[in-house]
């Protein structure tokens, strides 16, 4: 079914300008209502009439989303901050480099301008079976159209693949995930904060959805602790064109150094799984580590024990281990 | 309302993808009031087992019978049980995450399945060479007992009529429900097993056409939320005052010479022990 590429279909429009006026548009429509932060994947689904919501409300306009504020050595960043502005914000870039890093690594400087943190890490899954509108699980269906024999599935998931195998498209979420990032969710009169690892939800959890957003709800802010503030941190992302595109695998790690050894780390793998990969075993091996090639090694055939490549995708598998050696072994990125 | 989902596939059809999820609460809710109803109407309504007097009297017709008569043997009572375990973990995984508890199901789901399928082929084939086979089942030769059970719930407790053999007429019907239902899910079931991962097949869904993929996800779906309700119906009845004595009996194997004769014919189940 070719996508028809001429007008969007037709729907209200809610600007608001403060957030209690959003969270009334988004509770008064509930699961018709769409919130658009920067548009980017708004756009493409509204423009390719695959969604078609009845009530789009744009975050824009209002300007409590938006900055970053300092919160007791670590940050809270406004949902609709430009990944420009946290590309090149002195805070984020001197705490959190990593962040700053991922942020400046998505798509281009045009779409970094307009696209926010928060739309970064909602955004819908890139599966083009998935985009052009097949009925797949994703799509509400009951097949997975790139999980078959004839399947072209290069860009798609090596772990915790559950009838879908789409995969988290998001520079950022590793990077959060890997700072141990908190998200405020605001729903109506009530706020709840969940860590950025239960923020992301696999196709097992629900398949129709990458985040654990409802509908109503509004992610506000995400609060980035201190625990990693001004230590050893590494990002990388390997894409097919270096000028714009989506990750095939990214890597975050956080390093606690005591020394030359490894007191704590995080290391989360994108691009290769619905949710950020955490790589629980190799961190657990990597305490009391020195970071050293050795140590790198090991623990790249760790990270990618459980790995089920499909037809095309076995590639990413050497990537992976290639990713987590650098990252331990804390190379200059080449992407950088 | 749609009662079914329908999407067009990469090829242009129209085909069925899934069931409306407001069946299964149909399902549940009519389940939930059939149950209201009934216990409703029982509140009122005479209790069909023999008279004691008769009762007595087939006492002492029938001197031969044991205390105690085997109604379930333990092979039976092992297989009721281990297929009531992997049914309700069928319907919970299933269900569960529709009201909103989200958890990943499908393994459990499918493996649940497996042990459901396996339970029944030996129940088939015990049924068939162990069992009295023809027992369960319902036929034109039921009508008089039909017939007769039907004016007795309408208060005519003295209406002539065959009392049922070993399995009463509501047993042998809802066994037969069961039977459709449970043969579908199953099949459907195991056709499913080549869409997801499970290590036993090589995973391949275009081994069927869209449609039939379609009416295969429907079909399981439909026999899915019908066994809510017969799951409700099946508990409930399980649990009644008038009933704990064959509820005791798929526990415990037997039932009393009493509830024996109370409750059926014994011309009609002639082989007790």
């Amino acid at each position: 079914m070719p996508p028809i590429r001429d007008v969007m279909p037709a729907f209200e429009l809610f600007q608001p300008t403060s957030v209690t006026d959003a969270l009334g548009v988004l509770s008064r429509h509930g699961a018709d209502a769409w919130p658009m932060a920067g548009g980017n994947d708004t756009f493409d689904w509204l423009k390719d009439r695959i969604k078609k919501p009845r009530v789009v409300v744009d975050l824009s306009m209002v300007n409590e989303l938006q900055g970053v504020k300092d919160a007791g050595g670590g940050l809270e960043i406004g949902s609709t901050t430009t990944l420009t502005t946290i590309a090149n914000h002195p805070m984020v870039k001197e705490r959190f480099p990593m962040l700053a890093q991922a942020a400046l690594l998505v798509a281009s400087p045009q779409i970094r301008n307009v696209s926010t943190l928060g739309g970064n890490v909602s955004q819908d899954a890139r599966c083009w079976y998935y985009r052009a509108g097949w009925p797949c699980y994703r799509a509400g269906g009951n097949i997975c159209y790139a999980d078959t024999p004839q399947a072209i599935n290069r860009e798609h998931a090596l772990f915790d693949a559950d009838r879908c195998v789409a995969v988290s498209p998001s520079d950022t979420a590793p990077a959060l995930v890997a700072l141990d990032a908190q998200f405020v969710i605001r729903n109506g009169d009530a706020e709840r904060v969940v860590s950025a690892e239960e923020f992301f939800v696999g196709p097992g959890i629900d398949i129709t959805k990458l985040t654990s957003l409802q509908p109503g709800d509004l992610l506000t802010a995400i609060r980035i602790p201190n625990t990693f503030a001004n230590k050893a941190n590494y990002f990388e992302k390997v894409r097919d064109r270096m000028v714009w595109d989506f990750a095939l695998v990214n890597i975050a790690a956080s390093f606690d150094m005591s020394g030359t050894s490894i007191n704590d780390a995080r290391m989360v793998v994108n691009g290769v799984s619905a949710t950020p990969y955490r790589l629980n075993s190799v961190e657990a091996f990597l305490r009391g580590k020195a970071r050293d090639k050795a140590t790198a090694d090991t623990a790249a055939g760790m990270a990618v024990e459980g790995a089920v490549p499909l037809a095309h995708n076995a590639y990413k598998i050497p990537l992976m281990k290639a990713l987590v050696k650098r990252a331990i072994r804390g190379d200059a990125a080449w992407t950088s | 309302m749609d009662l079914l989902t329908t999407a067009r596939s990469p090829w242009g059809e129209s085909i069925f993808t899934h069931i409306s999820w407001s069946l299964f609460w149909a399902s549940l809710v009519g389940g939930l009031l059939f149950l209201l109803a009934h216990g409703g109407y029982m509140l009122f309504s005479q209790h069909r087992k023999r008279p004691s007097e008769e009762v007595d009297q087939l006492e002492r017709e029938r001197t031969g019978l044991p205390a105690h008569i085997t109604r379930h043997g333990f092979v039976a009572r092992a297989f009721h049980w281990v297929m009531a375990v992997s049914m309700l973990v069928l319907l919970f995984t299933a269900f569960l995450p529709i009201v909103g508890v989200r958890f990943a199901w499908v393994q459990w789901h499918w493996m649940a399945g497996l042990l459901l399928t396996a339970s029944v082929l030996f129940h088939i084939f015990h049924a068939t060479f162990v069992l009295d086979f023809w027992s369960i089942w319902v036929g034109p030769k039921d009508i008089p007992e039909i017939k007769a059970e039907v004016m007795r719930e309408m208060g005519r407790e003295d209406y002539p009529g065959p009392r049922p053999g070993k399995y009463p007429l509501g047993n042998r019907l809802y066994h037969l429900a069961v039977m459709v239902a449970g043969l579908t899910v199953i099949g459907t079931g195991i056709m499913m097993m080549w869409r997801v991962r499970t290590g036993l097949v090589e995973r391949n869904p275009y081994i069927f056409s869209d449609i039939t993929w379609g009416l295969t996800y429907v079909g399981h779906g439909l026999m899915g939320v019908g066994f809510v309700g017969l799951v409700i119906a099946h508990i409930y009845f399980a649990l009644r005052p008038e009933k704990l004595w064959i509820t005791k009996a798929m526990i415990f194997g037997t039932i009393t010479r009493r509830e024996y004769l109370e409750n059926h014919d014994p011309d009609r189940w002639k082989n007790v022990a």
